[in-house]
């Protein structure tokens, strides 16, 4: 197995205020906006961009939320294991919002074609868009594009990407994993 | 601990501790999907359930039709009294018919203990036991198991006691089992002649004086007496039984704390309990009725992902 680094804390520093600033252009005020992050990965990177907007950028407030995706999977009953599942947490309705989803890796776009599923028990919202750090390019079972990218990256089957924050596993680095 | 240790919901006595943490967790989830505007999944939309149901019921039929149709599950009702089995059909065959049509799950209630267990060996399918004789009914102990952690944040170390007809009731030995397992205390209260005689080795203690049981407990859950399965008298009358075991707000009221008081339903009003403390604060009867639904939504689900 090799590790290989793609994104040290730094550069993932720099990209966050990137994507950071590319939603501001598009959202300026997050009036009609809210953030969803997609459980359970998502939801750290849709946290530190939320902390960022309000911190650093000066934006008021801004709605931020968790969808837990896994009653609306297409592989139940199709792997070994039984689906766990994590929390939703959305206390605001989506009707007529403009949702930006936020996910660390976009690989298949299956979690993200579940996600808008998942997402409309909560109301029709007036778009949705997509924010991923990591791009897998080539790698699609959908034709699902992201709207805001951190990083494209060409991995080929059997590599792994993994994303690690500083809350959770006590620092922010992305590995390509070769099995 | 991430999936059941069992492929059917024949009794709480075939689960482990891991299993009803799971359960649990799980429906915290499914709790929060029934409360949303939208109450529903897509999980189990290749799945088929038949509720087969040889014995009445109202709420527990209700409660697993909502579950399942709330993940999505393609549901067909079978009750006893609309069907073959009057002309002589025996359990077995009534069951692999229904299957032929390609069910993959059948929720069963039957007057007999053990049924489930039964036709468990016999048939091909993911059995959840509804309910069998005076044996075992797994989902309403986990249910009131969960409404009782939700109310009082966890079940280990609380006091709980059945009240009533513990002989006849399904739900009183799913309950003891589910209770123990989770590490709470229980006692039993009623009348002697409607107490199982060694229900002691069940590790439960035995009280015939209800204050006393009341003025220990956290948590009564009272119990209907079960008149349709008594073909001889256990107590002498109605009234009697009601001023010895009923709880009404005036008993509730003299005991040094506040319980909670749960039932698993259909409730006697005036018998076991009066109108206003069923209707009170400190009964969560309503509680157990909506986590039904969640608590079975999680059994549906973490069975079905096991049919491969």
């Amino acid at each position: 197995m090799s590790k290989k680094v793609l994104l040290s804390s730094k550069e993932i520093q720099i990209i966050l205020h990137r994507l950071a600033c590319q939603l501001l252009e598009n959202h300026s005020d997050f009036k009609d906006t809210v953030l969803i992050g997609l459980q359970p990965r998502g939801t750290f990177l849709a946290k530190r961009l939320t902390d960022l907007l309000t911190q650093e950028y000066g934006v008021k407030e801004i709605n931020l939320g968790s969808l837990d995706i896994t009653f609306y999977r297409d592989d139940f009953r199709r792997g070994d294991k039984t689906l766990e599942a994590s929390k939703t947490h959305i206390d605001f309705l989506v009707e007529d919002k403009k949702v930006v989803f936020i996910d660390d890796v976009l690989y298949t776009g299956r979690s993200i074609r579940s996600a808008l599923t998942a997402v409309q028990s909560f109301g029709r919202p007036a778009e949705i868009e997509l924010l991923t750090l990591i791009d897998r390019r080539f790698s699609r079972h959908l034709p699902i594009q992201p709207n805001y990218r951190g990083r494209q990256v060409d991995a080929i089957n059997g590599e792994k990407v993994q994303v690690l924050w500083d809350e959770n596993e006590g620092q922010d680095i992305v590995y390509l994993i070769n099995e | 601990m991430s999936e059941l240790s069992v492929k059917h919901l024949l009794g709480i006595k075939y689960l482990n501790k891991n299993d009803i943490n799971l359960i649990f967790e799980t429906a915290d989830h499914f709790k929060e999907v029934i409360n949303r505007s939208i109450k529903k999944v897509p999980s189990l939309r290749d799945v088929t359930i038949a509720n087969v149901f040889f014995e009445n019921s109202t709420r527990t039929k209700l409660s697993f039709e909502l579950a399942e149709k709330r993940l999505s599950a393609d549901v067909i009702n079978f009750s006893a009294s609309q069907s073959s089995v009057k002309k002589g059909e025996t359990l077995i065959d009534t069951v692999n018919n229904i299957l032929s049509m390609k069910v993959d799950m059948v929720v069963m209630r039957h007057p007999n203990p053990g049924a489930g267990v039964f036709l468990s060996k016999h048939v091909n399918a993911s059995i959840i036991n509804a309910g069998d004789g005076a044996h075992e009914h797994p989902t309403q102990a986990l249910l009131d198991s969960y409404s009782i952690r939700e109310k009082l944040g966890e079940v280990a170390g609380k006091n709980v006691v059945i009240v009533g007809d513990i002989l006849h009731s399904r739900v009183a030995l799913s309950n003891i089992l589910a209770l123990k397992l989770q590490g709470a205390n229980v006692k039993v209260c009623g009348p002697k002649t409607l107490i199982p005689k060694h229900i002691e080795s069940l590790g439960v203690t035995v009280e015939t004086d209800l204050r006393k049981a009341l003025n220990w407990c956290d948590v009564a859950n009272m119990l209907r007496v079960q008149n349709e399965r008594m073909d001889i008298s256990y107590f002498p009358t109605t009234r009697e039984y009601t001023q010895q075991f009923g709880v009404n707000k005036t008993l509730l009221e003299s005991l040094d704390k506040e319980i909670v008081i749960m039932h698993p339903g259909p409730i006697n009003r005036g018998v076991e309990i009066t109108s206003d403390v069923a209707d009170s604060n400190q009964s969560i009867i309503l509680d157990q009725v909506e986590n039904g639904v969640a608590v079975r939504m999680a059994v549906i689900y973490l069975l079905a992902s096991k049919i491969k």
